[in-house]
């Protein structure tokens, strides 16, 4: 063992995926005892790194990586997770790869199991032995004990709450003999903040008795309670590698940014709006688990209008019953016409467009191109990219515009993306989003509706969309209605902001209004207003 | 060297093998007796009269509706438009164009109906279009003995009515794409100018529509109907469209294929039309939610240079008729595999 040189060293290594670059010449050391706080924002490539550290077939399927991974000073090249195993590396995944009907013992020696020769062996060779019950109860309490947590070591994984689930997996990696480097990813995701202390505790000692630890986390101020030494990842390249010592959440989250995190100013321009272009009147929608009851409201030219609330009140169902997605009812009048309901062709003609909250779903065409995904509602709508044969007998779809079309928003939006003819499915969850916005803005709608823009993409990318919208509302005047259950966001950029309640709207509050009022409002008024925490629930949309 | 492994990747080795399989068909045939150029005649014979039904898949393919199973509709509607072209009596060109013109209104209103119930059945497409086409088939069975035919080249003679499960085209349009500007090298090569231009044709006004408004709003309800609708694009009628062209191509098909083949056969002799076409295209690297025009053509190439090439080589090798055999291990081996590429390309 190398006394004095790192116990894993990961060395310029870098990854790509269809040309996008995830990983670029990362990298750092890993000493023995330390504990390396690995942070980053989604899509950072932290666990694109952490697979090609445990050899992941997923990294060879998709042409392996370039740079080098050293152990105790000798290069090591895994092609599957067993040989990083075998080779002392442990990881504990974000989900929890137990066997539910198993005890607590079973899942810490599985398939490591203590074993008597019986006379079945002579014939059929090791695989008829017997267990040694006893063995494994001691082995496995041995590693329980090494955590400093009690755990019942006879209990069914299935009847355990999830804290314990997380320390028997940890248990499981430990208890292998030869695990040095121990990596946890999210492993505090799931806990409660007293159960967290204890997994932390827990992690110290064991890098007491020689365990290297990466330890990767959302939750900043466990990095720095806990991590030796910290390296930020951002966009691919390891921006930082420092000493946790005199480091703050602060630091840390400007450096994973890459730009200052303080709450968005906002600036106190005169907005000039216009008439009203929009009102609601009695809308109720059908849509399931965001039924819409009896909402009213309208909206002024050029303004952004926010809609938020809790899950399931029916802040989603809006946009998705004025443009016709779901059965609707009530009365919709835009520019003081009427708007035929559960008619999508008729609401995106009168000149309004949907961002979809479900990318994926509605939002893309996954297996097409970029630029079918931005110039087609444009071109069943508006006839546009279309070009007319033989004096206009019939038209042909006039690929040289989509092609100017689509690079122009590649620009415009800084989507990264090979070109313009890469598959929609083939890039990042902002750049998707990004994809959907400029479908929507092709249309050149007077009114846009954005339905959650920034699940499921990382704090960068939702910056960028944010800043979009803005700019668009700014330059073209567009109106934007926005559904979000981001409060922040919504206080970020909209004028006005409407929060839902069981279907109706509990009450409209301009931005500047205190956190807590929106909170009575989303609680309902007879509750307290605890309920908004949700506000500051990224960290959940961001995991799914 | 990458660029080889995305291409054999993307063709597919098991199209490579069908390649490589039946070039050596054509360097072992002289070796066997087997003469060169009357065997690629018969090729391209082959290619053109069934590469019309090949391509009646691919609109239903676009549109998300999987493969057409039910191909018999339209090739029971091309039926009916051909024995009402043989009983007025309608010869050359105008027996020919007459009988796809007869059979476009049933085409029409089959497939308008066929397209319905299949909306009512998405996901499960394939199976019920499957079943759809062997009860019609059936029906017609009864239909083709009732119906009031009377041409007397077509009705049973000893009975006078009720229409022959063979019926041939001589003297009305036997051959008439085939010999319209053909081209005919020594004794046994003819080149069929016509019926390869007909094919020619056909695909090009595909390939035009698919590059239509229409075309395009179909291929996106068949990659994602939901994106579709929110983009104010009917699916159903989308659908119900993809399978009505479907239905009227599997009718033009037939047509240019009887005469070729110079016998107009009824009764039971639709449902097997259907598989070979299905595993052509297949061989041709189309899944059951892409298709393009080269799937169709290499596909057809490929399909029938194999059935026309393997009994007259293997049976001269074998003394023996194996080209029943493979056809049906061909046919029905590649329509197993794209099924199972389904599950690879859902991953």
């Amino acid at each position: 063992m190398g006394q004095n040189g790192p116990l894993l060293s990961i060395k310029n290594i870098s990854k790509e995926f269809y040309g996008n670059v995830v990983l670029h010449d990362v990298s750092f050391d890993l000493h023995e005892g330390e504990i390396l706080g690995l942070v980053g924002e989604n899509g950072a490539g932290k666990t694109t790194l952490m697979r090609i550290l445990f050899g992941m077939p997923v990294i060879a399927e998709t042409g392996g990586f370039n740079g080098t991974i050293l152990i105790d000073g000798q290069e090591a090249r895994f092609s599957n997770p067993f040989d990083a195993l075998d080779a002392g590396i442990g990881m504990v995944h974000q989900e929890f790869s137990l066997i539910p009907g198993f005890t607590t013992t079973e899942n810490i020696v599985l398939n490591r199991e203590s074993m008597h020769p019986s006379l079945l062996n002579n014939v059929f060779g090791d695989r008829m032995s017997i267990l040694d019950r006893s063995v494994m109860k001691k082995r496995a309490e041995s590693a329980i004990a090494k955590l400093g947590v009690k755990l019942d070591s006879s209990m069914l994984v299935s009847e355990m709450p999830v804290g314990h689930k997380q320390f028997t997996e940890i248990a499981r990696e430990i208890s292998r003999e030869k695990t040095r480097v121990l990596v946890l990813d999210e492993p505090t995701a799931v806990l409660t903040e007293s159960e967290a202390e204890v997994l932390l505790g827990s992690l110290k000692r064991l890098a007491k008795e020689g365990v290297g630890i990466i330890f990767i986390s959302h939750r900043l101020q466990e990095v720095v309670e806990v991590a030796d030494r910290i390296v930020v990842l951002r966009d691919g390249l390891a921006v930082k590698n420092v000493p946790s010592s005199g480091v703050t959440i602060k630091d840390i989250a400007s450096w994973m940014v890459g730009r200052s995190v303080s709450a968005d100013v906002r600036s106190e321009e005169a907005r000039n709006l216009g008439a009203e272009i929009l009102s609601v009147e009695h809308l109720w929608v059908d849509m399931p688990g965001e039924t819409v009851r009896d909402v009213n409201f309208s909206v002024r030219s050029g303004e952004i209008f926010g809609i938020g609330g809790l899950a399931g009140q029916g802040k989603l169902g809006i946009p998705n019953g004025v443009m016709g997605l779901y059965p609707a009812g009530g009365a919709v009048r835009l520019h003081d016409k009427e708007v035929v309901l559960n008619a999508p062709a008729l609401a995106l003609n009168a000149g309004m467009a949907f961002v979809s909250e479900d990318r994926r779903g509605v939002g893309l065409l996954l297996e097409e191109s970029l630029d079918w995904n931005i110039a087609f509602t444009a071109m069943q709508i508006h006839g546009q990219y279309l070009k007319p044969i033989l004096g206009g007998l019939f038209t042909q779809r006039d690929e040289k515009a989509m092609y100017c079309l689509c690079e122009e928003y590649i620009k415009l939006l800084d989507i990264k993306c090979t070109s313009s003819k890469q598959k929609a499915k083939e890039l990042s969850g902002g750049n998707q989003q990004k994809i959907c916005l400029a479908k929507a803005f092709a249309l050149k709608p007077d009114l846009l509706f954005v339905s959650e823009p920034t699940r499921g993409i990382d704090v960068g990318a939702k910056k960028l969309v944010l800043d979009t919208l803005r700019k668009y509302n700014r330059e073209y005047g567009t109106t934007i209605v926005m559904v979000s259950s981001e409060l922040e966001e919504l206080r970020a950029i909209c004028d006005r902001i409407a929060i839902i309640d069981e279907g109706s709207i509990a009450g409209v509050l301009p931005p500047s209004a205190d956190i807590a009022e929106f909170g009575i409002l989303m609680a309902g008024v007879s509750d307290s207003p605890t309920k908004t925490k949700r506000a500051d629930a990224p960290q959940e949309a961001m995991n799914a | 060297m990458r660029n080889l492994k995305t291409f054999i990747q993307d063709f597919g080795w098991p199209r490579i093998i069908i390649f490589l399989f039946l070039v050596s068909l054509f360097v072992f045939a002289p070796a066997v007796g087997v003469r060169l150029d009357a065997s690629i005649s018969d090729v391209f014979n082959r290619f053109g009269q069934y590469a019309i039904l090949v391509l009646a898949l691919v609109p239903m393919i676009q549109s998300g509706c999987g493969l057409n199973f039910g191909l018999a509709l339209g090739i029971i509607a091309g039926l009916l438009g051909s024995t009402l072209s043989l009983q007025l009596e309608l010869r050359g060109f105008m027996g020919f164009f007459g009988a796809i013109a007869l059979s476009a209104p049933f085409s029409i209103l089959l497939g308008y109906l066929y397209g319905k119930l299949l909306n009512k059945v998405k996901g499960e497409e394939m199976t019920i279009a499957m079943y759809v086409g062997f009860s019609f088939v059936m029906l017609m069975c009864i239909m083709w003995l009732v119906l009031p035919y009377s041409n007397p080249t077509m009705v049973w003679g000893y009975a006078g009515k009720g229409l022959r499960t063979t019926i041939t085209v001589e003297g009305y349009w036997l051959k008439i794409l085939n010999d319209f500007l053909a081209i005919k090298v020594g004794r046994f090569f003819v080149f069929p100018t016509g019926l390869l231009l007909f094919v020619g044709f056909c695909a090009f006004c595909m390939w035009v529509f698919l590059r239509s408004k229409t075309g395009t709003a179909m291929t996106a309800v068949g990659s994602n109907p939901d994106f579709a609708r929110a983009s104010g694009v009917s699916a159903d009628k989308m659908r119900t469209i993809s399978v009505v062209i479907s239905t009227f191509l599997g009718a033009i098909g037939i047509i240019v294929y009887q005469q070729s083949f110079g016998f107009v056969q009824l009764y039971t002799a639709p449902t097997p039309m259907v598989f070979p076409a299905i595993a052509a295209i297949l061989i041709g690297g189309a899944n059951i939610n892409k298709a393009s025009m080269v799937n169709v053509l290499v596909g057809t190439f490929l399909f029938q240079g194999l059935l026309t090439m393997t009994p007259s080589v293997i049976n001269s090798v074998l003394q023996t008729d194996m080209s029943e055999v493979i056809r049906m291990i061909v046919s029905n081996g590649m329509i197993l595999y794209a099924l199972t590429r389904k599950m690879k390309v859902a991953k």
